[in-house]
Order: structure tokens, then C-alpha cells, then sequence
């Protein structure tokens, strides 16, 4: 995309500041919801941020460019992160994230591909993402075309055995252009992910199913960049995943590594509290 | 119509000379894929049963096999479906309008995508198969999923007709329900003019005593029993409702109002598909009739080869002239 840095230090704090932006929106739609996913948006808000201000090649002007990177959430229900930063580069006004989950809105908990201009698939079943990234990629291959379909899951999502059907496809395929993305918080709406069903070990899985494997911190945008931009040709034969270790509920102290905050409302005092700290933050 | 005898001691509908010849989607496609290059097909290990393997032979970098793993080819469908391709998935109905309905749904029904799904060997085509290979479900899962149409041909002529206009000018997602294409044929091919258009139903033989709506193999079907049911001095309309839906509403009840009786003829559960889909239309309108559905009547199939099963279902010829006797006696 369009360099908007003259410096690398501009860019990851730019990059930061987005992330503390997308939290501090997730805070106020949701506040209009009294109902909304915190815990699992805010373990991936410097993911959203480092895709959309620094990887991904898109046109706001024209959301349905053909040559676009693709980006899927598999865990759809962290779309209240990714709208405020869709809104923030353009592809529609800020205002209309006011409408989030009024009656008739295009924003809902789940996103829509058909009424958000930016959102590449209508996500929110959890475990179709990456079936979803291996039929983009394999069209790209069709077109010749050299863009990377980035799709996003859950640690909790690879309890579905769909994504180890995509998985195997993504391999056999052969499918360089395809980037999966795990948001490894640790956590599912009923507990711990490892103590519920054990999803581990997630590196040594994928590598056995012939994916290239990163691990990486996933609130460490440095990091995150440096993996981003060394990814492996388009046109190379292995997918890869990227193992992004991240904390659920990030950047508000009472709401790290809790399950509890999944899903939850947050009262007009604890509002105050975690913008603070979001607000606080670093 | 044709009328072949069958061989009881095959366990093929048709000569088994000509075996599924009537799964006429891919060499559809194949003649269609120069002109179309957005066609894609998608198959799970059963791509040389389906026919969509006559596809992939023209055009192998166009043709997927997802090996034994349904929800993810669906979804992926799905997935090039947003790149503008139009994807043909096909595999057994059980598997496809069953197994993935939820796939279906979410991935491509409600994001309205332009994928075509072909569910062969539907009904109780697989025979002594057995229930896990039999689709007597499909259509009611099917048709309850909004922006959905579905289609169940009578015949490969009509399949290829209906794929071709998929291609050319259909917008969002199909579902097709085809048997073993081992049927005897319904239409003759005929260049100078397409016979098979989604939407709009085929009446094919007039009458004035009852008329018969049936879809997919029970056309056929259905034309013999007019023909015995003509020999007995009963007039019966034969109505080929290939589109369940969007439904020709206006063939039902003009049938309905001129005939006085309308029996509906399928291989699925009556509880969900064709009859249960006429019926809604009927009762919404202003007509009256003596109305039946005829079909599995809640219930499995037994073991058998599918022509002692037609049979004993009362789903040849011979058995809907009996039941539709009995509706207007």
C-alpha cells in the first residue's frame, strides 16, 4: 500500500495509535450494543492495525479492486475492532459506525460483505475462514494474480475440524498466496482453551499438515511488521502461518486473559476505567 | 418419451451401456469453458461418479479435488465465488445438501454468492447403498434457505439446458438435485430451441382429470402413469416443476382450478419438498382441489435395488397411476 511513513519509528507508532484507536471505538460500539465481543477484539487490535496501515494492498476508492489483498475473519465477531480502522482509511464516513447493531445497520456483531465496503467475506461461523482463503487463493492462482489472502482464526476456532480440512487443502494445493493468522489468546467463551479442549501444540500440528510456521507476539508491532514483510514469495508452494501470541482482552488490566470478557457489557464506571487505561497505555 | 424395459437383475435405471449419461453438468461445462472462463468445478473424491470429471479433463487447472472433505470444498466454492468465478460444486446429494447444509448456508446462500451445487445420485438412487447414501431431505433443506434456488431436472437434456443458462444469465446461488443419470430420458435434444428454463414449469402432457406435478426422475415417471391412467379413460395433466424454487406458482394453481386434483410425485420425504411446496402455494390461493403428496412418507428406505425400490414405493409408473386413482375415485 501507499507509504504514509517517512520513518519507521512514525509507522509503528502510528501503527500503536491505531490499535488504542480501534480498542477506545470497540469500547464505544459496543457501549451502544450493551452486548459485544472486547476480550477477543482486543487480543488482535495491533494484527488489525499492522494489516491495515502497513500490509495489505487495498483501494478505498475501490473496495472491489480485483488485485486487492484479501483479509477473512474466521472469528468474525472481532469485526467491531476491524470497522473503526475500515472507516479511519476511507472506504466509508466514521459516522455511519454510529448505526453499530441499531435496526437496519450494515454493522453487526458478525460482518457483512454485501452492505460494508472493505469486508471481503460475511464471516461468523466459526471454522470457515480458511476454506474461505483456500477458494480466494486458488482463484488467484486461476487469474494470475499475485495477491495474498490473509485469513485470521482463533486458537479456539481450530477446535472446528473444518480448518484441519482447509488446512490439509491449503498444503496439498500448494498455496504460497494464502497467510493464516492465529490470534492464540488462550481463552473460548466457556474457559481456557487448553483446559476446554486442547488445542496444542498448535505450531507442531500445522507444521505436520506442511505449512510454514512463525511465532510471533501479536501486540508487538515491530515484530508483527518484521514477519509481515518477510513472508514468503507469493508464488513459493508452502502456506504459511503465522502464530501470533496475544492476551485476550489487551490493554485493560481487568479484562487480560479472562474468558469472562469474551462476550460482556461494560458498566458506565468500568467504561471510564478502561479508557483510561487504553488511553494510558503503551 | 421412450419407453425401455428395465432389467431387474442389473440394479441400473437405465442400459448400463449408457450408464450416467444423463449427469450431463461437465460435458456441459466443457463445451461452455472457452467462451466462460470463470468457470471453476470443485469435487470431493467423486468426480468421476458425478460426471464433473468431463470438466476437469479440458480444463485441469480449473478443476479442484478436495478429496474427501465436503464443508471445506463448499466454503472454498464460496470462497472463489467472491473472485467472480462461478463455481460447480458436485458430489452425492447426502453429502452435499445434508452433510453441508450449514456451509451451504452461511457461505453461500446468505452472502448470495453464484455457486452452483449439484447433488447426484439423489433420493434412493444408490439403492441398497443404503440410507447414508440416500437424499430424501435435500430439497427441504434446501429451499428453506433464503436466495436459494433449486432444481431438480427431469432428464440430461434438461440439466444441460439449465446449466447453460446458469452460466450465461442466472445471479446467485443453485442448487441442483440430479439422480444417478441412469433415467430414461424425458426430452430430445433439439437445437433449434431450449426446453428447460429456471422458473418456469414444462407441462408436458394435458388432461383434464387430474394433473401430476413431479420434478427430477418421477417425470418420467409420472408420463407413464398418464399413459396408463389415458388407457383407462382418466385425462391426466403432467406437470415437470423442474424449479421448486422460485416456484411456478401460476402452472399449480391454473392445474389446480382446470383439473380439480393434484398429486405431487418425488423421491424425498413428502414432509419438506415438492408436495409440501405445492401445497403452500395452493393454500395461499383462491383455488380448490383434491390435493396428495406422494413421496417417502416420513420414513427410511428399505435395502433393494432401485428398481424393486421404485417399486415397492409406489414411485414407477404403475405405482403413481395406482395412487392417483385412489385420489380421485
Amino acid at each position: 500500500m501507499t507509504n504514509l511513513f517517512s520513518t519507521t519509528t512514525d509507522k509503528v507508532e502510528l501503527i500503536k495509535e491505531k490499535a488504542k484507536m480501534s480498542r477506545l471505538e470497540t469500547i464505544r460500539l459496543i457501549s451502544y450494543a450493551k452486548s459485544g465481543h472486547y476480550g477477543s477484539s482486543f487480543s488482535s487490535s495491533e494484527i488489525f492495525s499492522t494489516l491495515y496501515y502497513h500490509v495489505l494492498n487495498y483501494d478505498p476508492k475501490n473496495p472491489q479492486w480485483k488485485s486487492r489483498d484479501r483479509f477473512v475473519m474466521g472469528k468474525g465477531h472481532s469485526a467491531v475492532g476491524v470497522y473503526p480502522i475500515l472507516a479511519d482509511v476511507g472506504f466509508f464516513p466514521k459516522k455511519e459506525l454510529d448505526t453499530y447493531t441499531q435496526l437496519g445497520s450494515a454493522f453487526g456483531d458478525h460482518p457483512d460483505m454485501n452492505k460494508i465496503k472493505g469486508i471481503d467475506f460475511s464471516s461468523g461461523s466459526i471454522g470457515h475462514g480458511l476454506s474461505v482463503g483456500v477458494g480466494m487463493s486458488l482463484g488467484a492462482r486461476v487469474d494470475e494474480e499475485k495477491y495474498r489472502s490473509f485469513i485470521l482464526m482463533g486458537d479456539g476456532e481450530l477446535q472446528e475440524g473444518q480448518v484441519w480440512e482447509a488446512a490439509m487443502s491449503a498444503a496439498s494445493f500448494k498455496l504460497g498466496n494464502l497467510v493464516a493468522i492465529v490470534d492464540n489468546n488462550k481463552v473460548t467463551v466457556d474457559g481456557v482453551t487448553e483446559e476446554l479442549m486442547n488445542v496444542n501444540p498448535i505450531k507442531d500440528k500445522w507444521e505436520s499438515f506442511g505449512w510454514n510456521v512463525v511465532d510471533v507476539d501479536g501486540h508487538d508491532v515491530e515484530a508483527l511488521i518484521e514477519v509481515f514483510e518477510n513472508l514468503p514469495p507469493v508464488e513459493s508452494d508452502v502456506p504459511t502461518m503465522i502464530l501470533c501470541d496475544t492476551v485476550a482482552g489487551k490493554g485493560v488490566s481487568f479484562m487480560e486473559h479472562g474468558f469472562e470478557w469474551h462476550v460482556a457489557n461494560l458498566g458506565e464506571d468500568d467504561i471510564k476505567k478502561a479508557i483510561a487505561e487504553i488511553e494510558g497505555g503503551n | 418419451m421412450t419407453t425401455h424395459t428395465f432389467h431387474e437383475d442389473t440394479w441400473e435405471l437405465f442400459k448400463s451401456l449408457e450408464m450416467s449419461k444423463q449427469l450431463t453438468a461437465g460435458a456441459t461445462l466443457a463445451k461452455l469453458g472457452n467462451d466462460h472462463p470463470e468457470i471453476v468445478a470443485l469435487c470431493a473424491d467423486l468426480g468421476k461418479p458425478t460426471r464433473l470429471y468431463d470438466f476437469g479433463k479440458e480444463f485441469p487447472e480449473r478443476f479442484f479435488n478436495f478429496g474427501l472433505a465436503e464443508k471445506n470444498m463448499v466454503t472454498a466454492a464460496a470462497g472463489l465465488a467472491t473472485t467472480g468465478k462461478i463455481p460447480f460444486v458436485a458430489t452425492y446429494a447426502s453429502f452435499l445438501g445434508v452433510l453441508a447444509a450449514e456451509n451451504i448456508k452461511t457461505a453461500v446462500a446468505y452472502p448470495n454468492l453464484n455457486v452452483r451445487l449439484i447433488g447426484t445420485h439423489t433420493g434412493i438412487a444408490m439403492g441398497f447403498y443404503g440410507s447414508s447414501h440416500h437424499a430424501t431431505e435435500d430439497i427441504a433443506i434446501t429451499r428453506s434457505m433464503a436466495n436459494m434456488t433449486v432444481i431438480s431436472p427431469a432428464d440430461g437434456v434438461a440439466m444441460a439446458e439449465m446449466v447453460e443458462e446458469s452460466v450465461k444469465t442466472y445471479q446467485g446461488p443453485i442448487y441442483f438435485r440430479v439422480s444417478r443419470g441412469r433415467e430414461e430420458p424425458v426430452y430430445q435434444k433439439d437445437e433449434e430451441r431450449v426446453q428447460n428454463v429456471i422458473g418456469k414449469a414444462n407441462i408436458l402432457t394435458d388432461g383434464t382429470d387430474i394433473t401430476i406435478i413431479a420434478c427430477g426422475i418421477e417425470v418420467g415417471e409420472a408420463l407413464k402413469a398418464a399413459d396408463q391412467l389415458s388407457a383407462e379413460g382418466i385425462s391426466a395433466r403432467v406437470i415437470d416443476m423442474h424449479t421448486i424454487k422460485p416456484m411456478d406458482t401460476e402452472a399449480v394453481i391454473t392445474a389446480a382450478k382446470e383439473t380439480g386434483a393434484i398429486l405431487t410425485v418425488e423421491e424425498h420425504n413428502i414432509q419438506g419438498g415438492l408436495g409440501s411446496a405445492v401445497a403452500e402455494v395452493l393454500m395461499e390461493s383462491d383455488a380448490q382441489c383434491k390435493f396428495k403428496r406422494h413421496g417417502f412418507y416420513d420414513e427410511y428406505s428399505l435395502i433393494g435395488k432401485p428398481y424393486h425400490l421404485y417399486k415397492h414405493y409406489k414411485l414407477d409408473g404403475e405405482g403413481i397411476a395406482s395412487v392417483a386413482k385412489e385420489l380421485i375415485k
